[in-house]
Parts: C-alpha cells; sequence; structure tokens
C-alpha cells in the first residue's frame, strides 16, 4: 500500500525534528548514511547514501507516497567536488526515482539563500526573483543548482506533485547551521555600520511547512517565512551577545586569513548577510499552503538559547 | 510617551522599548535628541506623533526597519533646519490626499535637504501626519552608517517592487524624477528641471496612486554648484563632485519654499509604450515647472 513518506537527510538535526512531527499522522521512512540516533521503533531507516544503486531498491517496493528530500548538504569545509556529488548527483537520483516508481509527491527543501545577500534587493522577495546567491558565494552554486533542477523536474514530470520550500534562516535547539551557530557566539561580529533586517523561522515551524507542502494539490515554489522582519543588531541584543563591530573593508581580508588557516568556521562570503538584505514575502505559502509561523519573533529568536536535549533522549521526546 | 496608544496585549512591548534602546553613550544621545525634538515641536509635534501608526512589531520596527522611536529622534535636528535654518514655507499642503500617493518634486542643492524638508513638512503640515517614504539610490544600503540609518526613518531602496508594496500598503511616496541629474546639476542651470525618469508614471497607473506635484524653492541657492569635477567623482565613485564656494556642499541660511500642487490622476495601462508614457510624464514636468516658476518670480528674496 502507498501510505509512506520518505525522508531523505532524515538523520539531520532538523531531519529528526521534521520526523518527530511527522510521525504523529503518518507512516514515515527514512534515507540517511548516518545513525538515527533515538529512532523510534516503528521508523524504518535505510542507511545508506543517497547516491547508491540500493536506493532503488527503497522506492521499487511501491510503498512511497511522498519523498521530503532534505539531504542537502552544506559545508564549506568540504570540496567542491563532494559538495556537488551528493547534492546534485543525490537529488536528481532520488527525484527520478520518485518519478519512475509512482510518488505522487517531491518535496524538496532549498533555502532563502539561492537569492543571496544583496545591496539592491527588494525588501521583500518572491519566488521568482533571480537566484543570484551564488554570485558572490560560489561554493553555494551546488545549492542552486539543485533548487533549479527541482524546478525543471516540476514542468518535466507533472504527473508529480513538486513543492520547492526556500525558508528564511532556521533556527532552533536542535539546528547546528550557519546562522543558528552565529547567533550562539557569545561575541559575534557584526559589520560596522550595517544593520540589516533579517527573517529567522523556529526549526518546527518549517518543519510544519514541510508537512502542509503534503497536502494533495499544493505545488509551486514557496518562500517560508518566521514571524516577521527584525534588524539583526535587536536579535542579538535581545540573547544578551556582545558584537564586535569590525569595518567591513577589514572584515573581508582579515575573516579570509581565519578562513584560511582554519581558525573560524565562518566562511567570509556569508559576511554579506551581516550587511545586506536577504528578506522575503512568504504571502504565497500562507495562501496555498495555510502555513502560518506557530512561534512568536521573540520565542523563535530565543529558540537558539534552548541547549537541545543530548541526542540519546530524544526518544523520551518522541 | 508611546507613539502607539497602547493595547492592553501589548503593553509588554511598550515596555520593552526601553529595554531594546541601546546602553551607554548611544542611548543617552538619543534621549537628549528626543528632548531636543519635543522641545521644538512642543504640544502640537506630540500628538500628531502620537497619531503615526506603523505596523510594529515586538520590537517597535516595521516590516521595511521603520523605527518611530528611532525616527522621532533622528528627526530633531531636520526640525532645526525646518525651523531655523532654512525657515520652510509651505503653500498648499493640505492638497495632499490621504493614503497612496506619489510625491513628485524638483531636486536640487548638491546635497538632499530637499527630501528632508519634504519629509517634515509631511510630518507636521499635512493631514493625517505620515512619514513619507523617499526612495534611496541603490547604492545607499552599500554606505556604513547611512544604510541602517535611512531604514530605521523609514526610507527604502528605490526597487519598482518596494514602491509597489508600500503604495499597495496606502503609504506616501517621494520620488524624484530628475534624480541626481537634478540633485548635481551646476548653478547656471538652477530651477530648469532635467530630464525626468518614466519610472515613477508607470508605478502611479499600475497601483492608482495621485501624483501631486511639488516644486521646492530655494535649494537651487543652498549650494550652488559652480563647476562639476566628473573626473574625480569617476575615480572616487560619486555620481559627482561638485565645487561649491564653501568647498564642501554646506547649505547655506537660504529660505525654503515648498509648494504642493493639486494631486494629478491618470489612467492608462502601466505597460504602455515608452512614447504614450513620456506625453504623461510631460504634463506633470510641465506642471512642475510652471510652479517654480512662479514661485521663483512671486519670492521676496533669496535668503529671506
Amino acid at each position: 500500500m502507498r501510505d509512506t513518506v520518505l525522508i531523505t537527510g532524515i538523520s539531520g538535526n532538523l531531519g529528526r525534528t521534521l520526523a518527530r512531527i511527522l510521525h504523529r499522522t503518518e507512516k514515515v521512512a527514512g534515507l540517511d548514511r548516518r545513525p538515527f540516533a533515538g529512532k523510534p521503533k516503528d521508523l524504518e531507516l535505510h542507511q545508506l547514501d543517497i547516491r547508491k544503486k540500493k536506493v532503488e531498491d527503497v522506492f521499487r517496493r511501491g510503498e512511497i507516497r511522498a519523498l521530503l528530500h532534505m539531504a542537502i548538504m552544506h559545508d564549506p569545509r568540504l570540496s567542491q567536488s563532494e559538495h556537488h556529488s551528493f547534492n546534485v548527483l543525490g537529488t536528481k537520483a532520488v527525484l527520478e526515482f520518485a518519478a519512475k516508481y509512482g510518488v505522487q509527491k517531491v518535496v524538496v527543501l532549498s533555502s532563502t539563500n539561492v537569492y543571496g545577500p544583496r545591496p539592491d534587493n527588494d525588501n521583500f522577495l518572491t519566488e521568482d526573483a533571480p537566484l543570484l546567491g551564488s554570485q558572490n558565494f560560489p561554493d553555494i552554486r551546488d545549492l542552486i543548482e539543485v533548487d533549479m533542477y527541482a524546478q525543471q523536474y516540476m514542468w518535466k514530470q507533472p504527473e508529480v506533485e513538486t513543492v520547492i520550500l526556500r525558508p528564511v534562516h532556521i533556527v532552533g535547539p536542535h539546528v547546528r547551521n550557519a546562522p543558528s551557530n552565529y547567533l550562539r557566539l557569545k561575541r559575534p561580529w557584526v559589520l560596522a555600520g550595517f544593520d540589516p533586517m533579517v527573517q529567522l523561522i523556529h526549526e518546527e515551524d518549517a518543519a510544519r511547512a514541510m508537512q502542509l507542502s503534503l497536502k494533495p494539490g499544493a505545488r509551486g515554489v514557496y518562500n517560508v517565512v518566521g514571524p516577521g522582519e527584525v534588524p539583526l543588531g535587536t536579535v542579538l541584543r535581545e540573547l544578551g551577545r556582545q558584537p564586535i563591530p569590525v569595518p567591513h573593508l577589514l572584515a573581508r581580508p582579515i575573516l579570509d586569513r581565519l578562513w584560511t588557516y582554519r581558525i573560524t568556521g565562518f566562511p567570509p562570503p556569508e559576511l554579506d548577510h551581516l550587511q545586506f538584505l536577504c528578506t522575503v514575502d512568504g504571502s504565497k505559502a500562507e495562501k496555498d499552503l495555510g502555513y502560518r509561523p506557530s512561534f512568536t519573533l521573540r520565542e523563535t529568536i530565543r529558540s537558539v538559547l534552548d541547549e537541545a536535549p543530548a541526542r540519546a533522549n530524544l526518544s523520551v521526546v518522541i | 510617551m508611546a507613539l502607539r496608544a497602547p493595547v492592553e496585549s501589548q503593553s509588554t512591548a511598550l515596555v520593552r522599548f526601553d529595554a531594546d534602546r541601546p546602553k551607554g553613550l548611544l542611548g543617552r544621545l538619543r534621549g537628549a535628541m528626543e528632548k531636543w525634538t519635543l522641545q521644538q515641536g512642543g504640544k502640537d509635534l506630540e500628538a500628531r506623533l502620537a497619531r503615526l501608526v506603523a505596523p510594529q512589531n515586538e520590537y517597535g520596527v516595521d516590516p521595511f526597519g521603520l523605527d518611530l522611536e528611532f525616527a522621532k529622534a533622528a528627526l530633531a535636528p531636520a526640525l532645526w533646519l525646518y525651523k531655523s535654518w532654512f525657515r520652510v514655507e509651505t503653500h498648499g499642503v493640505e492638497q495632499v490626499p490621504a493614503g497612496r500617493a506619489l510625491i513628485i518634486a524638483n531636486h536640487s542643492g548638491q546635497l538632499p535637504f530637499d527630501a528632508l524638508m519634504i519629509g517634515v513638512a509631511m510630518l507636521l503640515e499635512a493631514e493625517p501626519p505620515r512619514i513619507c517614504r523617499a526612495m534611496v539610490e541603490r547604492w545607499a544600503p552599500t554606505l556604513p552608517f547611512v544604510a541602517p540609518f535611512f531604514a530605521r526613518i523609514g526610507q527604502v531602496v528605490g526597487t519598482p517592487e518596494n514602491a509597489r508594496r508600500l503604495l499597495a500598503a496606502g503609504e506616501t511616496l517621494m520620488v524624484f524624477p530628475e534624480g541626481t541629474r537634478g540633485l548635481n546639476k551646476t548653478f547656471e542651470k538652477k530651477y530648469q528641471l532635467q530630464e525626468f525618469g518614466l519610472g515613477f508614471m508607470r508605478l502611479a497607473l499600475e497601483v492608482q496612486a495621485p501624483i501631486v506635484p511639488v516644486a521646492v524653492v530655494g535649494a537651487e541657492e543652498q549650494a550652488p554648484a559652480l563647476w562639476d569635477f566628473k573626473a574625480a567623482a569617476k575615480i572616487l565613485g560619486f555620481p559627482s563632485l561638485p565645487v561649491t564656494p564653501t568647498v564642501l556642499p554646506v547649505p547655506l541660511p537660504v529660505k525654503y519654499r515648498l509648494h504642493f500642487g493639486a494631486p494629478m490622476r491618470f489612467s492608462g495601462s502601466a505597460d504602455d509604450e515608452d512614447a504614450e508614457l513620456e506625453r504623461k510624464v510631460k504634463e506633470v514636468k510641465a506642471r512642475v515647472q510652471a510652479m517654480l516658476n512662479r514661485g521663483v518670480e512671486e519670492r521676496k528674496g533669496i535668503f529671506f
């Protein structure tokens, strides 16, 4: 019977949050090369690299109703070719299997980083804005390629309901991505004289948006926003941080050095996020998917302060 | 004083305003500036400020980054310029309609004090009082300190999409169709309108916004540019490098006269050919030029 929702990248921090939410209402299976710490007993995990041939077997059984594809990695220390191979080839492989074996719904998790922070951005980018994120940050080219591939797929496979979600910076007690790690710094760098508006979304809100896109009939590209826009400086003040203002002309060369010598984990091109706008209009997702954030702005900001329970304890939560 | 009537459920947000104000020297400076604003404006201004509404979140900023509390502090020097330095006189400001509107004015004076003065006039004298949104140059977001300052006082990068969004929300926009061509022209071209862009007309047709023509008389003489040092400007990446008698384009204490005209309404498609739009734009330009000519003729002096 076709009743299973397959989540790729399920063992990641966001993947486990999503699994926890979805598991209440759906039959969930996972596909990840990493083990799933604290996996619920009735959740089937296929511990495989998504590029492996055996992945086809997972689809061949014909049980999969929907594919939630979030096995897209972004580790700026890893080589470009590894990124490209895992993200682009991996995405192509699972999406093609989905079409071949009659999966009705495919949801791809992209992000608003594909638009890129730019001085001449509209304050609220809509889904048809050009994807210029790699212009100043070539290392994320593969993330844009994944988004573009998914858009092509949407047209090429009209019988599959494809949804591309582009959430804003995801934060929360569990996620460990670049924005949430930045907000966890006690003395984060800021660029002197710049204080762009930022948008954050709580990990559970992002997961709920993915859940809502499983709704029959939903298809298209959607920006997914949290509870509003706020200056970066205000976020840091709310968190009690003591930011270090660095002149932007110095910050880049300094960070370049620190990055080269592996003293920092903060990729220099990400400084653009501290300088320019990359904020989006999320009204389309609200209208079509019925998505609304459930966390307030303050709760969302403060969620990075909640230390996640140790991974092994997650089973208690589930 | 809260800029917005406290709703019961938001009472904690108002407490947070103060908590969110920067501490130390900056916070003290802001406090002093707020006091200066109220000193200059008195009870009347306080009442007008209280009528401003912006869709704020729990941190006191609107989605575009406008922070009314910050704007109140930043208003102080603008008020001083308006009342004491330029001694601005306004005519016909009561004709500005409530709700969405495009203010179209001539641009001059090397530094955009004309925009600032129109902004203050809309706050002090228009009905209802409002914070006018100027569409700022696209390079403004790359300038440190300038970028967040503009955002906090409600000024937005001039992309068509931003303009559309603001007008649709019922805001008043200020556009100078001459752009830097008008702002940085040399003195012998004073009070001659330079080429108008067409963008504002497409916008007005698209969202059905009335156009309010405004003539600014006085700004031309605040910093007469004798010569534009174009080669140096190019090297420095400036739009122009005017040479004025005061070396830096510091404004002289000229008297400003703002003439607001009756709103103009146009019909037609925003996707019409340029030629069709040009005809409409010409009409607006002619109106502003006529108001300018009359204003210059009628004034008693440049400084008084």
